[in-house]
């Protein structure tokens, strides 16, 4: 952390954010004891991806895009899968929609159990990282990564490897798994299940700083189980639309401190990730999730984005329970996939990825090449939020010595778990105020 | 994911992201090595792993990691990183594009009590870690380097397990 002084402004350094993924750069310049501007800076390599994938086959755009984040690949590829299947007229149903289902519940629950027991409980407890959290707390630090295990077990099953997928294609998978296959994770995951209930009883006891905010959550709403692969998309003020339809009511905007592309609803900022899809499909939640919900003595909506920490831990329930439901009856399909005819066309298609809803877009010629790419990840989407909620923060920071100005503001950013590893490496924080 | 089924007593973990240049660089390694150490240690092929190294790493007594790192060196650099003793500076290898990084999980895994005897370290300095599937070619020399580096170090590792 540096500092330095100048005529108006003393300007607060910090070389790296911890427990953020990703790079970027936050700069707050106050004035007078009154914050001025909040600018959040982020490095944004999707974009890179989309140049990249121009003149590619279709059929390579599920092994590149998954390539792009090292948390969330299955979302980057079930993205761009439904939207590709759009075009080609393929619905894939069934057994293999139950299966696309069962790979997310595996990231969901890994991403998640990452973000809470290591990277934003280590902000509850006190602890500078999770590595020093586990020095006090092992057991603690194990029952989480046992947890994480097992979401990384579905994903290695599904998808052939670990943290990175190549068996989702267009049309379905590659290869489906055997009856027994699946089977053999039961016993992990209903241990898992306990372990999830421990979780939210853990994170309810943490000490919360009271922050409500006015949100416009954003999420997909299917109508009868909670949200992965598609659904129409849904905000709680009433917006109601397909996910084709996303360009008309979201726009980006570049902005002059960020290479990475703000995206508005209708002009202003919205939320989407855990906090949007528990406020706005709770009522999808199977009853062992909503019971552990009422038990925390919480009422929805929850306004407060340090909450998010519980709502992924019920999401973390919700994915546990929804695997076993998938693995309890899962009977192989004849079939790894569905048929596909190239055609020529546009297809747009939003999943919602751990951290909120990931939309591609991507235009393919008569021979199966891709000719345009889109992609708009929930971080960028995010951004915006993540600068109002700042701007909120700051006063209660801004009379605290510059470290813990700095640490205040990346506790709120780190609620929001940007995944600004699709954007690489550190964030670098700069508070300018008056001397 | 990795040369054999077979449990060996050396295991090399090279983590990387096809895609994104030269962050690959370690993954790359390790694909070389998967043919030229054929029975003498297990070899994997570790992409975007983050803290999940731990998991591999278990269950064997040594370790040979190779990672892309960024200290503001140029590229192309290759630093060596003895683990089983000290902890590992965090400064070398910023939070990357694996999630938490290989560092972060020997850490963990020296916190937990998890971590194997012989833990060693290769980082070779990265630049454009963007979008592509071409090293730029500081990073292209390095990666023939570091598999020789990376070979030595095994007879090394072998001679003193007596294997």
């Amino acid at each position: 952390m540096s500092e330095s002084k100048g005529t108006n402004f003393r300007t607060i350094a910090v070389d790296m954010i911890a427990r953020v993924e990703g790079e970027g750069a936050l700069r707050v310049t106050v004035k007078d004891g009154v914050v001025q501007d909040v600018e959040l800076r982020i490095f944004e390599p999707p974009r890179f991806f989309e140049a990249f994938l121009e003149g590619r086959h279709y059929e390579e755009v599920s092994d590149i895009v998954a390539r792009i984040c090292g948390i969330c690949p299955i979302a980057y590829q079930m993205s761009a899968v439904h939207a590709l299947e759009q075009i080609f007229a393929v619905r894939v149903e069934g057994t293999l929609r139950d299966l696309r289902r069962l790979i997310y519940c595996g990231e969901w629950i890994e991403s998640h159990t990452l973000h809470v027991y290591m990277l934003q409980a280590p902000d509850f407890l006190g602890y500078a990282s999770a590595i020093a959290m586990a020095k006090d707390h092992p057991e603690i630090v194990t029952r989480g990564l046992r947890i994480k295990k097992a979401g990384n077990a579905l994903m290695t099953l599904l998808g052939g490897r670990s943290v990175h997928p190549v068996s989702v294609n267009v049309g379905g998978f590659s290869r489906v798994p055997l009856r027994r296959e699946l089977e053999s994770l039961r016993e992990e995951l209903l241990w898992a299940r306990e372990a999830a209930m421990e979780t939210i009883r853990w994170v309810v006891g943490f000490d919360y700083p009271d922050f409500a905010q006015d949100y416009t959550f954003v999420a997909l709403h299917p109508p009868d189980e909670y949200p992965f692969n598609d659904g129409p998309i849904v905000s709680s003020n009433g917006l109601r639309i397909d996910p084709a339809e996303f360009e008309q009511h979201f726009s980006e905007e570049q902005v002059p401190y960020s290479n990475a592309l703000h995206c508005t609803l209708h002009g202003s900022p919205y939320c989407v990730g855990p906090l949007a899809r528990l406020n706005l499909n709770r009522d999808h939640l199977t009853p062992l999730a909503k019971q552990a919900l009422a038990d925390t003595g919480l009422s929805l909506p929850l306004r407060n984005p340090f909450h998010g920490i519980i709502a992924r831990s019920v999401e973390i329930l919700y994915s546990i329970e929804e695997a076993l439901r998938i693995i309890e009856r899962y009977e192989p399909p004849p079939s790894p996939s569905v048929p596909v005819t190239v055609r020529a066309g546009i297809g747009m298609a939003c999943t919602e990825a751990p951290r909120g809803i990931l939309y591609h877009r991507y235009r393919v010629d008569h021979n199966g090449l891709i000719r345009e790419a889109k992609i708009v990840p929930p971080t960028s989407q995010n951004q915006r939020r993540i600068e109002e909620d700042l701007r909120a923060y700051m006063p209660r920071v801004l009379d605290l010595p510059n470290k813990q100005a700095a640490l205040g503001c990346e506790k709120v950013i780190r609620c929001y778990d940007p995944c600004i590893s699709c954007a690489t490496h550190f964030l670098k924080l700069d508070i300018q105020r008056d001397a | 994911m990795t040369n054999t089924g077979e449990r060996h007593p050396i295991r090399i973990i090279g983590v990387g992201n096809l895609f994104r240049a030269d962050d690959a660089v370690g993954l790359l390694a390790a694909q070389r090595l998967k043919d030229l150490v054929k029975d003498r240690a297990e070899v994997i092929e570790a992409e975007l792993a983050g803290l999940n190294v731990l998991d591999l790493m278990s269950g064997t007594p040594a370790v040979i990691l190779i990672d892309a790192a960024r200290s503001g060196q140029p590229s192309g650099t290759i630093h060596r990183l003895d683990a089983s003793a000290d902890p590992i500076s965090g400064d070398l290898f910023p939070h990357s594009t694996h999630v938490l990084n290989a560092v972060d999980a020997i850490e963990m895994g020296r916190a937990l009590g998890l971590l194997p005897s012989r833990v060693i370290l290769y980082g070779v300095e990265v630049g454009d870690t963007t979008a592509g599937t071409a090293l730029s070619p500081a990073v292209a020399d390095a990666l023939d380097q570091v598999v020789e580096k990376v070979l030595r170090e095994l007879e090394g590792l072998a001679c003193t397990s007596g294997s």
